[in-house]
């Protein structure tokens, strides 16, 4: 039986976040190998696969037609298991890689087009990146990596130091200027790189792991902290992460790639609720519900619900907004002992979350489904 | 009959006797050719190094015996640890005790002239070689040439061309000395981690800003190993280049051997011993970052470190005079 040969185009376009896009990618390709632009020309016209691609013009392929855009303030969460090619993806957005096919909108300027000199003012005053391995330059001090953009811009010493002082005190490491980084331990070094990322005061922010290589506790403390900050700062900010617990907790949309495509994009309860493949679904499947999940998404309408209970009384029924998520209506249903809750919006009950439409909304199955 | 196929099997069997390739004569050429209408061009080449030589030699031929030692000490104190120290002033003063003292002095002068060339011609070399891979396989053999090549090959061209004495002397140093420089330079700046360089690119840096303020410094410890080299091969150089009227140590050791004089050629030994040694110790720490001899900034210690604290204390006496 012949194996029909996977075709990659496949991508899909993601609806915008706001009309004006901070970060907007379209139709981005990436082909390695010094044969790039002749496997794209095939791609196109022969609508070959990923290893044919491989197989004649000795190149892999990195990133596959995606396109999505950011929009002001909003955290978008890269997410796929190492190789997918979520960091690749990511350096096209700062031009660290330059795509073989599509464009780079920054602010509405496409990156592609841009000649050296607005490429380099463009990272410098736009774009600040956290590495997953930290990168600090071992020879300066903590001061000094975290005022090195400033440097690079022609700063002068007296103004970029105190710049720097500035950001190490949002990231909590005042005292450790004088510092050399292998003095620090890694969660330390981890918040020089935000500091650095952040000292520039760029609009954008690009996180590549940022924090993978740390160890739990840790992490979850610079989670806590990058999402204080970030509700603080509403930088706008592409971030990088295998781990979807991660993702759900920082982002406001996910996309999700596997070998380079985006497979779904979408906040993290469509993620959950209405998984857009299998892979997508075993990826979400051990995911707890209770923070994801909304009012919105379990309770029945008011018509639906006087079909299936026409004697319920909903008078003293507690109250509650559809976008409480389940943990709270838990809360709610408990502490009351109310069989019902209503949903209300603007005065009006919209709908009704019943005991038993909560519990299935936990188990991730169809509300109707009693 | 047979004798004739004999010889024919004598040639298809060893061919290359058949041909002969006067390279030899190409050589000889070439040289007569260069010596006959560029003679100019390298003479000018001279100029350069004749006037740091000459500059350089003055000066320490005609510094005072004690000031010199204060200075090594304090160099050796500023840059190496205190067995380091101690090791190079025992070292300066037997020399002079030995009365080698200005011969010792020349060979010094010899010794940093073409380190400091070598330094200029190798150390932009490098850098630009690294770049391009390309390039630095073509440049590889010439390396390999200048390193392998017996100096004694190319003593005589050198004579012909540039004539007799200290300069010549240099030059053939130079060639001798520069490679591993080169080499050290290029590996320095290969080895900078691809993540350091990625993130300097990310934050707005040129190519240039790159190579400043990234990849050189980074490359420091394995340019300084480079230099200590160079430094190595110049000062073992110096003694093949006294047979082409180089002074210093070099020379006293070739008088010596020449008059079966042992002694003087003993003397002349132990001093290229001991300031080999000396330099080796002192540009070796001078390849340690600050921070790796026990302090944050390089000049938090040694006779600069002496120099801030008293200048502090001056300045301190004067403000407590106002108050």
């Amino acid at each position: 039986m012949e194996k029909q040969p996977e075709t990659l185009l496949t991508g899909r376009s993601s609806e915008s976040a706001n009309s004006n896009p901070v970060i907007e990618c379209r139709n981005l390709w990436k082909i390695y190998g010094d044969r790039g632009a002749e496997a794209m020309e095939a791609i196109k016209k022969e609508n070959i696969g990923k290893e044919e691609v491989l197989e004649r013009f000795g190149g892999g392929v990195g990133v596959v037609d995606a396109s999505f855009s950011v929009g002001e303030g909003e955290i978008f969460c890269i997410m796929g298991l190492s190789g997918s090619g979520k960091s690749t993806l990511v350096r096209h957005v700062n031009r660290l890689i330059d795509p073989t096919a599509g464009t780079v909108f920054i602010e509405g300027n496409d990156i592609t087009a841009m000649n050296r000199a607005e490429l380099r003012r463009t990272r410098a005053e736009k774009i600040g990146m956290v590495f997953q391995n930290m990168a600090l330059l071992p020879h300066k001090s903590v001061r000094q990596n975290v005022a090195f953009s400033l440097e690079l811009r022609g700063v002068d010493r007296k103004e970029r130091n105190r710049i720097a002082e500035r950001a190490l005190e949002i990231v909590k490491l005042e005292k450790w200027g004088a510092s050399y980084p292998d003095e620090l331990s890694g969660g330390m070094q981890q918040r020089v790189g935000l500091a650095r990322a952040l000292a520039a005061d760029p609009h954008i922010l690009l996180m590549d792991e940022p924090f993978s290589a740390l160890d739990p506790l840790i992490r979850r403390q610079l989670q806590d902290q990058f999402l204080e900050l970030s509700v603080k700062m509403k930088k706008t900010t592409l971030f990088i992460t295998h781990d979807l617990d991660e993702a759900i907790r920082i982002g406001h949309r996910i996309a999700i790639m596997k070998d380079g495509v985006l497979v779904q994009i979408g906040t993290p309860e469509d993620i959950v609720t209405k998984p857009a493949d299998k892979y997508v679904a075993d990826f979400v499947a051990g995911i707890s519900r209770l923070h994801l999940v909304y009012a919105h998404t379990v309770m029945w309408s008011i018509g639906y619900f006087q079909k299936k209970y026409p004697e319920a009384d909903l008078n003293g029924c507690p109250e509650s907004s559809a976008d409480e998520d389940l943990d709270s209506l838990i809360d709610v249903m408990v502490s009351t002992g109310a069989k019902f809750i209503r949903i209300m919006e603007s005065g009006n009950c919209v709908g009704v979350v019943t005991q038993g439409a909560l519990l299935r909304g936990i188990q991730g199955k169809e509300p109707d489904e009693e | 009959m047979v004798e004739l196929n004999v010889s024919i099997w004598h040639n298809i069997l060893n061919p290359l006797e058949l041909i002969h390739l006067p390279l030899d004569i190409w050589v000889d050429e070439l040289l007569n050719w260069l010596v006959g209408n560029y003679r100019w061009f390298f003479q000018l080449i001279r100029a350069p190094i004749d006037f740091a030589l000459v500059t350089i030699e003055h000066l320490l031929q005609n510094t005072p015996e004690v000031i010199l030692l204060i200075l090594g000490w304090f160099v050796s104190w500023q840059f190496a640890d205190r067995k380091t120290t101690v090791f190079v002033l025992i070292s300066m003063v037997t020399v002079g005790l030995v009365g080698a003292w200005s011969q010792a002095m020349t060979t010094l002068a010899l010794v940093i002239t073409s380190v400091v060339f070598c330094i200029i011609i190798g150390l932009p070399m490098g850098i630009l070689l690294s770049r391009s891979s390309k390039m630095e396989a073509a440049v590889r053999p010439v390396l390999d040439a200048m390193q392998t090549t017996p100096a004694f090959v190319y003593l005589i061209p050198v004579v012909m061309l540039f004539g007799v004495g200290n300069v010549p002397g240099i030059i053939v140093t130079i060639v001798f000395a520069l490679p591993p420089l080169v080499r050290l330079t290029i590996l320095g700046i290969h080895q900078v981690p691809s993540d350091v360089i990625e993130a300097a690119y990310a934050f707005g840096a040129s190519e240039r800003q790159v190579m400043v303020k990234i990849k050189i410094p980074l490359a420091l410890r394995t340019i300084m190993t480079g230099i200590n080299q160079t430094l190595m091969l110049s000062l073992s150089m110096v003694v093949v280049a006294s047979m082409i009227a180089v002074g210093g140590l070099g020379q006293m050791v070739l008088r010596g051997i020449g008059r079966l004089d042992i002694g003087q050629a003993a003397i002349g030994g132990l001093g290229i011993v001991l300031m080999a040694i000396a330099l080796d110790r002192v540009t070796q720490g001078m390849g340690l970052s600050p921070r790796m001899r026990g302090t944050r900034f390089w000049y938090q210690k040694g006779p600069v470190h002496l120099l801030i604290k008293l200048r502090d204390k001056v300045k301190d006496a004067t403000t407590n005079d106002i108050h």
